[in-house]
């Protein structure tokens, strides 16, 4: 494990490993979106609606681990102050912001034949949506300072105060009164929902999270050969200038 | 062969683009300021939709104005400003092309934001269509209005809400006529074209004016 | 333009006035050093001559076939601060200026601009990643990308090394034979071949020593 945290390793590991992901990507990407649109029942109630729930509710899950990935690269810029920490946390903040906007998004377009409206301001809802705004401010914090080392600090340190999100997110549900519908998969009793809708959802689950993966190590990859090429620059101006005040 | 105003006009673009510039960031903070009036005054979308122009504008007005503290305060740091001042083009110009850029740059992707903020105040799409033709036709008076701020307070060291409070007060007119025209949109005894004509001319005559008194701040500046 | 004609300059600042009756002639070819200690008003001084400052008193006035084009636009200022954006490379940067400065349309191209201070190779890099002598090079190219007659020089050398400082005395000479002028503020010898000196005040004469 030690071994990949080199950033040479890690290039060629993910080299190996992008190519193998991306193809379990679009296979469970084919198989979710066919069982989606071929064999899920539509809802008695809500008619073929439903469906977008099998795009709306793996985007909320990814929004969440997205957060929860970074988190755990950010312990790593802090604690070990690790380049490959660095890269990961990066990396992640705008696949995050995506997954989060893509929630949002599938989530208005379900709520307005349901609730009658493309926006509440209840608590689940608007928890998701300073989830987005702390992506957001995340990568305006990775734009504006230059210095690579100096921005992960930052970052890490924003992550870390931003979790506290999180959990408020996962059971805003449970401790207010909401419009939105509580937890029906991952819940004290199994899932309430019946198996004919459970299966490719979670198929739909698998496929974002190998989407997830594929493109946060391409992401990482380019943030890693993104900071070589910054420092070959900075080191050839540096040179440069040597061999013409020699000559 | 490029004149020295389109150079001038791609250079402040490429900024506002690059790192640092700035550019997207005042969209963020518009859907901050929109989405944080909801927690204040509660959940209501009755409420919401009734009082969301008046909510867009203020954030627009918010967002345009806290962007421009930088338009002259950047080129004061690095000695650009000093520079344009010897260049053969008019300052009047050079600032009325800084503008445009910056308008494009910020104000233009809060005119985009803006139906689909409106979306969430539960506002109607004729409210919606209101919104974005009032901040297209009240933004410039705003970003001009700022300006005249920003080069006053360009070279202060802490100019930022020196400049807020110099021109919030300015903005007024804009606010009125910007949230009426709105509000006409969706309804009302006053026809929407009548603030709407109201509100143009006043980024009509900001346009005009706000050059002037901009560059003969900046000249007057003590550097 | 033909010369520049100063008579009783002064310049306040703060209420103080910081540059008292300064007078001084500058021809074609010529060039003029003011010499003082730290705070005399060697940069007062010049910022004032390149229009940035307000004259409190005196005469500025400049002859020649260019007579009723105003100073600051006949004049090309090198100051403390360079001028560039770090977010655009140097070619960018340099770009930008002539078009901004020339009068005519035909500008050289940046990068021969940047190749007579020795950072051809650099020219496509942001100049966010280049060190200070390197964007103080970049700064002096720009007097290159536009001719004007008046180059005003507040500390040109500050951080630059030997073979930059020569670059920059060829330049000078180079300018001056074409009948330009300049004007410099200056700790630092420059290498300005018989430049008269300006002393505002309390300065150790020896610093002139333009040899």
């Amino acid at each position: 494990m030690l071994k990949y945290a080199n950033p040479t390793n890690f290039l060629a590991l993910a080299g190996r490993l992008i190519p193998w992901l991306a193809a379990a990507t679009a296979l469970s990407l084919g198989a979710g979106l066919f069982l989606t649109f071929f064999v899920a029942p539509d809802d008695y109630q809500q008619g073929s609606s439903v469906k977008i729930m099998y795009l709306h509710v793996p985007s909320a899950w990814l929004s969440m681990m997205c957060y929860v990935i970074m988190t755990s690269a950010a312990l790593g810029t802090i604690v070990w102050r690790h380049p490959l920490a660095d890269a990961a946390q990066k990396a992640a903040a705008p696949l995050g912001a995506i997954f989060t906007l893509l929630c949002l998004v599938t989530g208005s377009l379900w709520g307005k034949p349901m609730w009658g409206t493309w926006w509440v301001w209840d608590a689940r809802l608007t928890s998701v949506l300073v989830l987005f705004l702390i992506y957001l401010g995340l990568i305006g914090l990775w734009q504006t300072i230059e210095e690579p080392a100096q921005a992960a600090r930052a970052a890490a340190i924003l992550t870390l105060v931003g979790v506290v999100n999180i959990p408020i997110i996962k059971f805003s549900v449970d401790w207010w009164n909401t419009l939105h519908q509580p937890a029906s998969v991952f819940k004290i009793g199994g899932p309430a929902i019946s198996g004919s809708m459970l299966w490719p959802l979670l198929i739909m689950a698998v496929a974002f999270t190998f989407l997830f993966l594929t493109l946060h190590l391409m992401a990482i990859r380019n943030e890693i050969l993104r900071r070589r090429l910054r420092r070959l620059s900075i080191d050839a101006a540096h040179a440069e200038e040597k061999s013409e005040a020699t000559a | 062969m490029r004149s020295p105003l389109s150079a001038l006009f791609w250079r402040e673009l490429r900024i506002a683009r690059s790192v640092g510039g700035g550019g997207a960031m005042g969209v963020v903070f518009f859907l901050i300021l929109v989405s944080l009036t909801p927690f204040a005054i509660g959940p209501d979308l009755n409420l919401l939709s009734r009082i969301g122009p008046a909510i867009l504008w203020i954030a627009a007005l918010l967002a345009t104005l806290l962007g421009l503290d930088r338009l002259f305060q950047a080129d004061a740091d690095d000695g650009s400003l000093d520079l344009l001042l010897t260049a053969a083009t008019p300052l009047e110009l050079i600032v009325l092309v800084k503008c445009l850029a910056h308008w494009i740059a910020t104000a233009l992707p809060l005119v985009v934001a803006s139906p689909l903020l409106g979306l969430t105040l539960a506002m109607e799409p004729e409210s919606l269509a209101g919104i974005s033709l009032s901040l297209l036709a009240g933004t410039p008076a705003l970003t001009m209005l700022g300006a005249i701020g920003a080069a006053l307070t360009a070279g202060l060291r802490r100019g930022g809400l020196l400049m807020a409070v110099l021109i919030l007060p300015l903005t007024t007119p804009v606010l009125i006529f910007g949230v009426s025209s709105a509000a006409a949109a969706s309804g009302g005894t006053v026809p929407f074209h009548i603030p709407m004509l109201i509100l143009s001319a006043l980024s009509l005559a900001s346009l005009a004016g706000a050059p002037f008194a901009a560059a003969a701040a900046l000249r007057a500046r003590d550097a | 333009m033909t010369s520049l004609l100063a008579r009783d300059l002064c310049v306040d600042r703060g209420g103080r006035t910081i540059v008292k009756n300064i007078s001084f002639d500058l021809r074609a070819g010529e060039a003029l050093v003011a010499l003082g200690r730290n705070g005399a008003g060697k940069s007062t001084l010049l910022r004032a001559i390149a229009g940035f400052l307000p004259l409190s008193g005196g005469r500025l006035s400049h002859t020649g076939a260019e007579a009723e084009i105003p100073l600051p636009e006949l004049s090309h200022y090198v100051g403390h601060a360079d001028g560039l954006k770090s977010a655009l490379t140097a070619a960018e940067n340099l770009a930008f200026w002539a078009r901004m400065l020339a009068r005519s349309d035909e500008t050289p191209s940046p990068s021969s601009a940047l190749q007579r201070v020795g950072l051809k190779r650099l020219a496509d890099f942001p100049v966010a990643y280049l060190s200070a002598g390197q964007k103080r090079r970049v700064a002096l190219a720009r007097l290159f990308m536009a001719p004007r007659p008046l180059w005003i020089l507040d500390e040109p050398a500050t951080a630059l090394d030997i073979a930059s400082q020569q670059v920059l005395a060829e330049a000078f000479a180079e300018h001056r034979a074409a009948g330009g002028m300049i004007l410099a503020a200056t700790h630092a010898p420059l290498g300005l071949v018989d430049a008269a000196t300006l002393d505002l005040g309390s300065a150790p004469a020896d610093l002139g020593g333009n040899a």
